[in-house]
């Protein structure tokens, strides 16, 4: 379309000043006052990073973070995948599908709440009203506190809630990416022999590979990210801090500006390979284009 | 018609698997809008799943529980602040990220490119790196715990998807819609305004519906530049206070937390589709 030199920036100046002054500038700032002390007065090189490197609490939400990326990933990216191959076949898919995608739709301040009573925890003596110790006590065993069953059975706690929210968005996109396949690829295969497991191994998933590459980057994106779920649930204690809990506990209550700063850098750093795919996709996708 | 029943019965497992998964899906959230209609004594002496020991019996419900959080504990309140802070927050970035997406696709001007390529990259840089040096701007120009201060963050926060999204739909027009529009005398605005807005109408309803669920159940920006005092405070902020204070109170949590969910789900139920093509149009291309 042809227009005149001014036009164009007419109509992204807005965008872009907001962009500059919301996305950029502030990125840049606190690059520059992570190498800064708790007040941005005096400069202290790499300390604040170092810090983050060697004390026990940043080490421990470090390996949170870690343990997230391992279990949720392929969690919510295998039973999203399992759940979209399946449901093609039955005639109830739309209302499965809703089912699970209804976790998308709200917060993760009310999973939390929803959560939190489903691990609900009460002396033994008492009748159990979560209902997951309301279990154990049918089958005689005792009730756990799930949510201070500190290291790892609070944090697999956590990271199901989240795997209970994103396992419909994984299930939406790799469903969509199922149903392009060619039915008649299918069906060749079926009438030359092959069972259902071989046509998923050979045929489903290499074809499928590139939609479960993108969604599994935006799950590990969403992962490194996660903070309302353990805000909510345990506020990081017992052990279940993660990164970005870390930095709002830093910038809010202990008001250390610099070492708040630097934790979002490592944030950004751990994610910064993912920038790089997504523009590397854009570009491939504009040169088909 | 004997291998029409051999497929029948190799599907029992399938369903089985299926309906499984649904069930252990819905299962919690059953949980919670059940305990949210019980009374406190009810919840503390057992579990919810006992009603449906007396499926019939109406009169073990109440809704005490949504009274007394709605008037008494600021539920009530906390839910006008998320609609005065989540209505604009998802209309200014719309309308800027409209004619921005018209420009990128179908504009000529030097660092077109270049300005797309830091929108793709902005799309995942973590808010946290910019939370620290806006907050103090914001102190400085007493914007923090302000509506319009939250507005223009969100909006700021939600552009690069926003963008992002209507870019893809609207640099699929067809060209010659732009070509023969510009032979008849038509100007750009005209386009953008009669031609392209109409047309983008099921890509602007994706995005609404996104940024707006985004917004409604957003946490973190509305902590860190709001606060929790009660005046601005939305939902998500009041209730993971509730969470702290009222902690084993389930059926005032419940309801509190249901309040919350209540106008997202008819959202989602009603406009499923516009969101699924949203996701669609964000993650595969993207």
């Amino acid at each position: 379309m042809r227009t005149n030199k001014i036009t164009p920036w007419l109509y992204i100046l807005p965008a872009v000043s907001i962009l500059f002054f919301f996305l950029v500038y502030p990125s840049l700032k606190t690059i520059y006052i992570s190498f800064f002390n708790y007040s941005s007065e005096e400069f202290i090189g790499l300390e604040n990073f170092l810090y983050c490197f060697t004390n026990q609490v940043m080490l421990n939400s470090f390996r949170n973070n870690a343990l997230w990326v391992v279990v949720f990933v392929p969690l919510t990216v295998f039973i999203g995948l399992i759940v979209a191959v399946l449901i093609d076949r039955v005639k109830y898919e739309s209302m499965v599908k809703s089912i699970i995608f209804m976790p998308m739709a709200i917060s993760f301040v009310g999973a939390g709440v929803i959560w939190k009573f489903v691990y609900a925890y009460r002396p033994a003596t008492t009748a159990q009203t979560g209902i997951l110790n309301a279990l154990l006590s049918t089958f005689k065993l005792k009730p756990l506190p799930w949510l201070i069953m500190r290291p790892w059975l609070n944090n697999l706690c956590l990271i199901i809630v989240g795997v209970w929210i994103w396992t419909g968005f994984c299930m939406v996109v790799l469903s969509a990416s199922y149903k392009g396949i060619p039915r008649e690829i299918l069906e060749a295969a079926r009438v030359d022999g092959a069972n259902e497991f071989r046509i998923f191994w050979k045929i489903i998933l290499p074809l499928m590979k590139p939609t479960i590459a993108v969604v599994s980057t935006t799950m590990i994106i969403n992962v490194l990210k996660v903070f309302d779920i353990v805000y909510v649930m345990t506020n990081g204690n017992f052990n279940t801090e993660v990164i970005a809990n870390r930095m709002y506990k830093e910038m809010f209550l202990f008001r250390n500006y610099g070492r708040a700063s630097a934790i979002a850098v490592i944030l950004l750093v751990l994610i910064i390979p993912m920038i790089v795919i997504n523009i590397q996709r854009f570009r491939e996708q504009e040169a088909i284009r | 018609m004997k291998g029409k029943s051999i497929l029948k019965f190799s599907l029992l497992p399938l369903h089985l698997i299926i309906i499984l998964i649904a069930f252990l899906w819905v299962l919690p959230s059953v949980g919670l809008f059940i305990t949210s209609f019980r009374t406190s004594a009810d919840v503390a002496a057992s579990g919810w799943w006992t009603i449906f020991e007396h499926p019939f019996n109406f009169t073990v419900y109440t809704l005490a529980n949504y009274r007394e959080v709605i008037t008494k504990i600021g539920i009530g309140r906390a839910f006008l602040n998320t609609l005065f802070i989540t209505i604009p927050s998802t209309i200014i970035p719309i309308l800027i990220a409209s004619f921005a997406a018209y420009a990128f696709a179908w504009m000529e001007f030097p660092g077109r490119r270049f300005f797309f390529i830091l929108l793709v990259a902005l799309l995942i840089v973590p808010l946290q790196m910019t939370l620290i040096p806006i907050l103090r701007i914001f102190n400085q120009l007493g914007l923090a715990g302000t509506l319009p201060g939250i507005w223009f963050a969100h909006a700021g926060y939600g552009l690069p998807l926003v963008i992002y999204l209507l870019y893809n739909f609207i640099s699929g027009l067809p060209s010659e819609l732009f070509d023969s529009s510009s032979i008849d005398g038509a100007t750009p605005f005209q386009i953008f305004f009669k031609m392209v807005l109409p047309l983008s109408l099921p890509a602007l309803a994706s995005v609404t519906i996104f940024q707006f669920l985004w917004v409604w159940n957003d946490l973190l920006v509305a902590l860190v530049y709001l606060g929790g005092t009660p005046d601005v405070a939305p939902l998500t902020v009041s209730i993971s206070a509730l969470v702290g204070s009222y902690g084993q109170d389930w059926e005032l949590l419940t309801a509190a937390a249901f309040v919350s969910m209540f106008l997202p789900l008819v959202l989602f139920l009603g406009l499923q589709r516009y969101f699924v093509k949203g996701i669609l149009a964000g993650s595969v291309k993207g």
